[in-house]
């Protein structure tokens, strides 16, 4: 009889403390009159802020990891954890408006939305299959109830079960893929598997790279790359737009983490063939993604198909397989997870009862009735085009530096093109919002005290970000060196 | 003849396949879509069971207690989305499935 090993929980101390919140949160919301949602809000936030710090408090010098193992907190977990808690404290802040004036203004959105955050910070961490199985689906079935949240809307319903669909057979490829791990390697731990895997490789590698490829493909469909990318289109179109922004900012970070933990930390020593994969995965994102975008006449469209373009940008960093490839992959899903939250708060507050505001036209003359808000939003299109002097440009730079210093020049020519075709259609939303006659009717926006600081200073940490990008770069390093 | 792992295997990659044809070929009934994610999930769990007995490793069944449990949980969304796509659509067709394109 073995004895029982009691594990270390203190590198765990926050997803505990997020859970514990997290319950606290669903059963005080039962107990709350419509009238008194705010402090379901209120207290959604309370454990993010709560998480935030904890996660600050227990992180740790270098590494520790526990649970035998398959957790671990690292400098890399601890920068994406936090920005993780950020981003959605801003999505929780920004979506309160559009659920009071769609009439679903319900605490199961902050429920759902917390435990999806609480998925995510077990994906980052997660440091054997099992677990990064266990946070994917918990972060993956809290977005399907997310989205068919709004149960009137047709859109929404359709886009459920589109994503439901596509979202449960990429789990499926990917566990299909771990299987064969296993079977190859007889363990599940990341650790031990990389260690066998450099020790077995020459023995028989065509099972190993079989395996592999499922993992690519499950992979690529959770992120959105070409040609896995046929839900993100309909899922950002069909879902309330509360959601919309939940969807393009959060989960983004904690699939770059994902990629990390599987490609990098487990199958390191494949790099020479996921890194030829990733290529084609990310030349075609970025050329059928920004091709694609300028057809596009619904904004959140568009803005899908722009998201698949910046996926291919982030799989550049990560193929180039350097630590500042790795470095720069992540300054480019955090910086572009800030720049999505700013382009759809901004379109959440034109969302009003009776006046949805999706559609590019809409946009029109913005800035004769709220110039602030196009102001914001003209920064956060200039940034995902990456011009300078915003984050993107910054962002955009240091991924294509890193795949110059592996000799992949004509990547980064690919790219650098296809960014300037995808210029014009962010051009086109700030033509469109300040030379364009304003429509006829009344483009009021409710200006809520606390959306309108946070969406300021969320839109000019933009600008600051791409001034000064040294000091989130400098995390970033530390996550890798 | 005595059945091997690979026996096992070959069966777990066919319902895989079957399961996958399910999806992607079929056009007739959102159902049928769940029933070919379940059979996925089904020959993943083979997969892993086979392996655990050849190489004498609990994680493997571990595991599939898991993915059980996902898959009641993820069964139970997915049909939670059906009834609210039948009563905004009054069909579970999936050519009628079709209100976002371009």
């Amino acid at each position: 009889m073995t004895e029982f090993v009691q594990p270390n929980l203190i590198p765990a101390l926050p997803e505990i403390v997020m859970l514990v919140m997290t319950c606290l949160v669903l059963v005080v919301d039962l107990f709350l009159p419509q009238e008194k949602r705010g402090y379901s809000l209120f207290l959604a936030v309370a454990t993010l802020v709560l998480t935030a710090l904890t996660i600050i408090a227990v992180a740790p010098v270098d590494s520790i990891s526990s649970f035998g193992g398959s957790f671990l907190l690292d400098q890399m977990a601890v920068t994406l954890k936090l920005a993780i808690c950020v981003i959605t404290i801003l999505v929780f802040v920004y979506s309160r408006d559009y659920l009071t004036d769609h009439d679903i203004y319900k605490g199961e959105y902050y429920v759902l939305g917390l435990f999806a955050v609480l998925g995510m910070m077990i994906m980052i961490s997660a440091h054997s299959f099992l677990l990064i199985y266990l946070g994917l689906e918990l972060l993956s079935l809290s977005l399907y109830a997310m989205i068919a949240f709004n149960r009137k809307s047709l859109a929404a319903s359709e886009a459920a079960m589109k994503y439901f669909v596509l979202g449960a057979m990429a789990s499926g490829l990917l566990l299909y893929g771990i299987s064969i791990f296993y079977g190859v390697t007889g363990t599940l731990n990341i650790d031990q598997f990389a260690q066998v895997v450099n020790d077995k490789m020459s023995e028989n590698p065509i099972p190993l790279a079989f395996a592999m490829t499922f993992i690519v493909v499950g992979l690529s469909f959770k992120m959105g790359a070409v040609p896995f990318h046929m839900w993100l289109p309909d899922v950002y179109q069909g879902s309330p737009t509360s959601v919309t922004l939940f969807i393009g900012t959060a989960p983004k970070i904690a699939g770059f983490a994902m990629a990390m933990r599987l490609l990098v930390d487990g199958l390191g020593d494949l790099y020479a063939d996921w890194s030829q994969m990733l290529i084609v995965l990310a030349v075609a994102s970025m050329v059928i993604g920004n091709i694609i975008a300028i057809a596009q006449t619904n904004f959140k469209r568009m803005l899908a198909y722009s998201t698949i373009s910046h996926v291919g940008f982030i799989l550049l960093g990560i193929l180039s397989g350097t630590a500042t490839g790795y470095a720069s992959a992540m300054f480019y899903t955090l910086t572009y997870a800030i720049t999505a939250s700013v382009a759809f708060g901004v379109l959440i507050l034109l969302n009003r009862r009776g006046a949805e505001a999706e559609n590019i036209s809409d946009l029109s003359g913005l800035n004769d009735s709220n110039d602030c808000y196009a102001d914001l939003l003209a920064i956060a299109m200039f940034s995902m085009a990456g011009l300078p002097p915003t984050v993107g440009f910054y962002a955009k730079l240091s991924v294509l530096q890193s795949v110059v210093q592996i000799d992949l020049v004509w990547l980064a020519v690919v790219a650098v093109l296809f960014s300037v075709i995808g210029l014009f259609y962010y051009l086109r939303i700030v033509r469109v919002m300040y030379f364009d006659k304003p429509l006829d009717r009344e483009v009021t926006i409710k200006q809520a005290l606390d959306v309108k600081i946070l969406l300021s200073a969320n839109g000019l940490s933009l600008l600051g970000l791409g001034i000064f990008p040294s000091g989130l770069m400098a995390y970033c390093v530390l996550a890798f060196s | 003849m005595t059945i091997g792992l690979s026996h096992y295997l070959i069966l777990a990659a066919i319902m895989f396949s079957i399961s996958i044809a399910g999806i992607v070929i079929n056009r007739k009934n959102v159902i049928i879509l769940l029933m070919s994610i379940e059979l996925m999930l089904l020959a993943v769990n083979l997969n892993f069971i086979a392996f655990s007995h050849y190489l004498d490793d609990l994680a493997g069944q571990v595991f599939v207690f898991f993915i059980l449990t996902v898959a009641a949980a993820e069964a139970a969304i997915g049909l939670a989305i059906l009834v609210v796509l039948f009563r905004n659509k009054r069909s579970i067709n999936i050519d009628d499935i079709s209100e976002l394109r371009g």
